[in-house]
């Protein structure tokens, strides 16, 4: 054993108090929206509310569910996300599935095709008038078609299978099963990590996208729980300057004289949180894993 | 001998030649690949083909195929702006801020954990500094309005209890304080998942080269510069290129979250947000795809430069 060098001791000293700065600075401000969402707004517009709630209440989140719009945003972002997620790792891995094969016809042509995508677009302005012509604007399919086929996923879906043992499919093909069958009956079943890891992140992007719905979405029932929470978001600096709230909120205000937009907001923010905090072990679990099998492949 | 290349497939089964046979022999597969490719074509390839309407007068109403051509009118138009100056200043300031500060935090962070032995400690500062990354853009710019409000923001009460300031102060109506706010924000979201690639090359290196240095009595300072940071050069090169690459995205998303008040618009808009405004909320579609295809042009040609520096360098670097 070798002993610490009085300056490798300082060191390491300087790194624990730095890494302990850094995760309590990135930890307090969702620890401190939640304190804020629990705490009667009145109470918080005195200022001084950080570590813990100092008026406990629940009436911000009784708000919030009861905010019709609200809810529905939520059981929109809901939806989208299954779906979404269901229907692009089934696509995705379909087409990784076909891509794997060595006899296929056009392979390497297709896969040129498909990297092309990584690295260039048609930006902003072509992709939103090509949705519009196709007429997506203001349907639930603008959430899920134009992001079913990710590249990305498809290459390490495509490696994962290349890696499987050609004997399983080699007997089933024996058995008499196609392609098809061979996929659905052996290769998914196979696949659960894959499968897992994949589902996880594009479930992440399906919840946490709030721009796309902000200029496809004009219809307020189809907007996502982010996309409101924005709308949310900025309503409020408006009246943090202009001390001005809209109707709506101002008829709660009336009836409810303990709410303010800034905990009605915090609670928002928190319920469009939830989600992520609930699945984050199993990225977590996961993510690490998928992140290297990306870098890997540069 | 070139004919020994040729797939081992059709060595095998050199009866069927004819490639419409062969084709239809495997449509089953080519059913699993041609859909998805279709979608693919539609969603990424016809927007690329419709970059093309930076050179035409689109409009709505004639359609991308009758819509008069007009050369470079759209691009001299942009450069010829008021507010070309003003968008290329911020954007190149924000990205070099980001560049500068965003892309070595992460090795930073990646270095001080490698030498963190507890750990219990360890996987609690991972754990929570991955989480920021998986929250929305707007999840995020929610927090940091509300840490840095008027309202019972934390950072003005800390500010208030160590006596600096007197009053609370509106942090995000100053344009002086935006990019600061914009970059710490960015760097806050992304700092620990940065680091994952970092400690995983780190955890790659051989142990008995520490060994060795410290029977030497070389001190950790010294560890750290003469055997990590050589070591994942390589993985923070091809970082290093890719970031390049992305020195135009100086941010689009914090951009229009944070820059909510109009008094930021001078130091806050960037291409992509310029592009965004003058596109989707003023309708100019050809001007708008103009000014994002001059970004496109600029970004490729960064990424082949810092490519190419890159593999001169290469030799000497590692």
């Amino acid at each position: 054993m070798i002993r610490l060098s009085f300056g490798d001791r300082v060191m390491t000293v300087t790194i624990y108090i730095i890494l302990t700065l850094l995760a309590f600075m990135t930890f307090y401000p969702f620890w401190n929206a939640l304190v804020i969402s629990f705490n009667a707004g009145i109470d918080t517009a005195m200022g001084g509310v950080t570590f813990w709630p100092r008026a406990w209440t629940l009436e911000n989140y009784g708000i919030v569910f009861k905010d019709e719009r609200l809810v529905g945003a939520f059981f929109v972002s809901i939806a989208r996300t299954v779906v979404g997620t269901v229907a692009s790792i089934l696509f995705t891995a379909i087409l990784a599935y076909g891509i794997s094969k060595k006899e296929l016809m056009g392979r390497k042509f297709y896969m040129i095709l498909c990297i092309i995508t990584m690295y260039f677009s048609g930006g902003l302005i072509p992709s939103f008038l090509l949705i519009r012509e196709l007429h997506l604007m203001n349907t639930f399919w603008v959430f899920i078609i134009p992001s079913l086929i990710s590249v990305w996923n498809m290459i390490i879906f495509r490696t994962f299978f290349q890696g499987l043992p050609a004997g399983l499919e080699e007997s089933a093909k024996i058995d008499g099963s196609g392609n098809w069958g061979i996929f659905f009956r052996i290769v998914v079943p196979l696949s659960g990590p894959v499968i897992a890891t994949l589902s996880l992140f594009t479930a992440v992007f399906h919840w946490n996208d709030w721009f796309g719905p902000s200029i496809y979405i004009t219809n307020e029932k189809l907007l996502p729980i982010q996309t409101m929470l924005k709308q949310i978001l900025n309503s409020n600096i408006v009246s943090d300057q202009m001390s001005q709230l809209d109707s709506a909120a101002q008829g709660q205000m009336a009836k409810m004289r303990t709410v303010t937009s800034k905990s009605l907001s915090m609670a928002t923010m928190m319920v469009a949180t939830i989600p992520i905090i609930m699945v984050y072990p199993f990225v977590q679990k996961y993510f690490v894993k998928g992140v290297l099998v990306g870098s890997l492949k540069e | 001998m070139a004919q020994l290349s040729i797939d081992e497939e059709l060595i095998r089964k050199p009866k069927t030649k004819n490639a419409f046979v062969r084709f239809a022999k495997q449509l089953d597969i080519q059913m699993m690949v041609l859909p998805a490719l279709l979608l693919i074509i539609v969603f990424s390839y016809i927007p690329m083909y419709g970059v093309l309407m930076a050179f035409q007068d689109y409009s709505i109403f004639k359609g991308f195929m009758a819509s008069e051509w007009v050369g470079l009118k759209h691009f001299e138009m942009f450069f010829n702006s008021p507010e070309f100056f003003k968008v290329m200043r911020n954007t190149v300031i924000i990205s070099l801020l980001k560049f500068c500060i965003g892309f070595p935090a992460p090795i930073v962070l990646a270095l001080m954990l490698n030498e963190v032995k507890n750990m219990m400690f360890k996987r609690l500062v991972q754990t929570v500094s991955y989480l920021p990354h998986f929250m929305s853009w707007v999840i995020v710019a929610g927090l940091i309005m509300s840490m840095l409000s008027t309202d019972n923001g934390s950072v003005n009460i800390l500010l208030e209890k160590m006596n600096f300031i007197e009053e609370p102060i509106n942090f995000l109506s100053l344009p002086e304080m935006f990019w600061s706010i914009l970059v710490s924000t960015g760097v806050w979201k992304e700092i620990g998942f940065g680091s994952i690639v970092y400690l995983a090359a780190i955890a790659s290196i051989d142990p008995s080269m520490y060994e060795a240095a410290s029977m030497d009595g070389a001190s950790k300072f010294k560890q750290i510069f003469l055997i990590t940071l050589p070591s994942i050069m390589p993985v923070v090169l091809i970082f290093m290129i890719l970031a390049i690459g992305n020195l135009l995205n100086a941010g689009f998303e914090d951009i229009l979250l944070l820059a909510v008040n109009p008094v930021l618009r001078d130091v806050s808009d960037v291409i992509d947000t310029y592009v965004y405004r003058v596109g989707i909320q003023s309708s100019r579609y050809s001007y708008a795809t103009a000014v994002g295809l001059f970004k496109a042009v600029i970004s490729v040609g960064l990424l082949t430069m810092a490519n190419y520096l890159a593999r001169r360098a290469g030799s000497s670097l590692w």
